[in-house]
């Protein structure tokens, strides 16, 4: 919690609240703020409520419900984000970006570039990936490696409520597109957050747990799982050391770098498929600039190369957690 | 319509053809990089569109755009320096002819993806509408765009919310290769209008007037917060629809018989008709026009390539 500044109060809120409580503040504050999304309105506040009570609050103008139309939301929030206003889209499930793609990967993350620096883009869009609500293959994956991959956009993948929160407002008080990750089973869970205004800089890691004997970097759901390892570890002596890169695009090498530099292994833990993904690059990064500090191979905890799938059994087989972290840690420690 | 506009109307659509034609040259010397898509034949409809326009009014453009570029008030120099992936042009040398924009006149940019423009245009109207201006945005897409997905959702979008554009579609009967009665069994696309509850009208699109006469209701109703509508312009490229491309895909007497109803012949016809200028007139406003892009031509050419390394900048704000 090293960011937040000043000794005010710690209450704790869900991540759902955390993000629901930035959205408000900013729109409080800069009027050029507004949402639109399917069912964020009054009638259904959002598939997972984050969005409640902010018709109320703002109106039917600044909280716009839209039609079933993912490439007209992105568009339009293009549209607005370059004539001076400040959109926050939400695309109800992350599998969903794949039908805004266009707009995404083609325009919002390009505008800036190709027209020489004559126009900002700052549009937030706010998704929520991740499995393990059985739901299956098209609202349960982790697309967040792809957006990566698109110079232009930036990428944040908050693990808690206060993460959320300071990350959330830097996003919409930027000047880039960015896809602000969610993750489904991250909106119920708890975390302290203050009750002053405050926010957290991109390209900034947090460690989530210190140790002297492994790091494990890991992302939004996965830091947790991470963490119940590392607590398991710990009866047996080992200090893992939990870093949460909290943005991917930036990306806080150093906090990485140092990490490994310390402890001499690493473990990446990301829920995307294994291939070209999270923990890919993270590896890569590690091997490219840090390869002289590991005493033992990088590991990476991912999901195998399928679709999510929708028997309980079969999606607890391919979504890592804590026994295959354990396992992969042991491989190499 | 009176008289100083129509000559306005009928500079604004040589200078569109007389650029072109020096893009066209310029390529054929192999000073002008990549691919280019000329306007040639279709300039009554950026100039009949724009000239209603004010300079606090939006346009959203396409990869067929130097036409809009110039119809909206963009200067014809850094145009050419674009194209021409030069330092000086309006993107630095990273956008090229696909992808000119100058913010500074409210040309929001072309996009080279077929239909992307319309949803970013219903955008721009939803940000007039939120900041309570009374600007407008004019939308421009061709007959291929209007079988993407985007022009149901960005148009529809635009209906419910009666945002202030007006969808201008270019009908040049043909996306690339593939005509029009190949991929869609209506012959007018602003019967298209009516699944989204706004006013939807065909006109030539070769007829400046008629063009400007059309825009100008459209324009008002969306200024006067009446939400959009949509124009279908029927035109036809002279050229093919990029490079050296020679459209042997259209029929010799198709081409022969557009030919004849040459946006700017006929106009010219109308003027001298008219009175409202004489053959001098005519030969002074070419000379004057063939005299800014001559220049505009020298600057591109001598301007410098920007610096490689100017790759790496401007990738986030």
């Amino acid at each position: 919690m090293s960011m937040h500044n000043g000794d005010g109060k710690m209450r704790v809120i869900t991540y759902r609240d955390a993000i629901r409580e930035a959205l408000l503040e900013e729109m409080k504050r800069d009027n050029t703020v507004f949402l639109l999304g399917e069912d964020i309105g009054r009638c259904w506040e959002g598939a997972f409520k984050v969005t409640k009570g902010l018709a109320e609050e703002f109106g039917d103008e600044r909280v716009r419900d839209t039609p079933i139309s993912e490439s007209a939301i992105i568009g339009t929030a293009v549209g607005a984000a370059i004539t001076g206003m400040k959109p926050i889209a939400e695309i109800m499930f992350g599998d969903l970006t794949t039908l805004a793609m266009d707009q995404i990967a083609n325009q919002a993350a390009k505008i800036h570039y190709m027209f020489g620096a004559q126009a900002k883009v700052p549009l937030v869009i706010r998704t929520p990936f991740g499995g393990g609500v059985n739901i299956a293959a098209h609202h349960s994956q982790s697309l967040e490696a792809w957006f990566m991959h698109i110079p232009g956009l930036l990428v944040a993948v908050p693990s808690t409520a206060y993460d959320a929160k300071g990350l959330l407002k830097t996003a919409i008080q930027g000047s880039n597109p960015i896809i602000f990750c969610e993750h489904k089973l991250l909106y119920p869970t708890e975390g302290p957050v203050p009750e002053e205004d405050y926010t957290i800089p991109l390209g900034i890691a947090d460690i989530k747990n210190e140790g002297e004997d492994l790091t494990i970097v890991a992302t939004m759901f996965m830091v947790h799982k991470a963490l119940n390892a590392a607590r398991m570890l710990k009866k047996e002596g080992l200090g893992i050391e939990v870093v949460d890169p909290r943005t991917l695009v930036p990306l806080d090498k150093k906090t990485i770098i140092d990490s490994v530099k310390k402890t001499g292994r690493l473990v990446i833990a990301a829920e995307d498929c294994k291939t070209a993904g999270v923990t890919a690059e993270i590896a890569a990064m590690v091997a490219e600039e840090a390869i002289d500090y590991l005493d033992a191979p990088i590991r990476r905890v991912a999901e195998p190369d399928t679709p999510i799938p929708f028997s309980p059994p079969l999606e607890k087989y391919v979504i890592p957690d804590e026994r295959r972290i354990i396992k992969t840690i042991r491989e190499i420690i | 319509m009176e008289k100083g506009k129509i000559i306005e109307l009928y500079r604004k659509m040589l200078e569109i053809r007389l650029f072109e034609e020096k893009v066209f040259e310029l390529y054929g010397q192999n000073i002008v990089p990549g691919t280019i898509h000329l306007y040639i034949g279709e300039e009554a409809i950026a100039a009949g569109v724009c000239s209603n326009l004010r300079k606090d009014d939006y346009i959203v453009s396409t990869h067929r755009g130097h036409g809009h570029c110039i119809a909206k008030g963009a200067r014809l120099d850094m145009t050419m320096a674009e194209i021409l992936g030069k330092k000086t042009g309006y993107c630095r040398g990273k956008g090229g002819s696909m992808h000119i924009a100058d913010f500074s006149v409210g040309m929001l940019g072309a996009t080279a993806v077929v239909g992307a423009g319309i949803p970013i245009a219903t955008g721009a109207g939803l940000s007039i509408k939120l900041r309570g201006t009374d600007q407008v945005v004019a939308c421009f897409f061709g007959d291929g765009a209007a079988n993407q997905g985007t022009f149901h959702e960005g148009i529809n979008l635009a209906a419910v919310w009666k945002l202030p554009v007006v969808f201008i579609c270019e009908n040049n009967l043909y996306a690339m290769g593939t005509c029009q009665s190949q991929v869609m069994l209506i012959k007018d696309i602003a019967e298209r209008a009516t699944a989204y509850g706004i006013p939807g009208v065909s006109v030539n699109g070769n007829d400046a007037i008629a063009v400007y006469e059309t825009a100008e209701k459209a324009i008002k109703h969306a200024r006067h917060g009446n939400g959009p509508s949509l124009i279908e312009c029927k035109t036809y490229r002279h050229k093919g629809h990029s490079r050296f491309d020679p459209a042997t895909y259209r029929p010799k007497e198709e081409v022969e018989e557009w030919l004849k109803k040459d946006p700017i012949q006929n106009l010219k016809r109308q003027l001298l008709e008219k009175g409202y200028l004489l053959n001098a007139g005519m030969a002074q406003i070419e000379r004057e026009v063939n005299d800014i892009i001559e220049k505009a031509a020298q600057f591109a050419i001598d301007s410098p390539y920007p610096p490689p390394e100017e790759a790496l900048e401007n990738v986030y704000a």
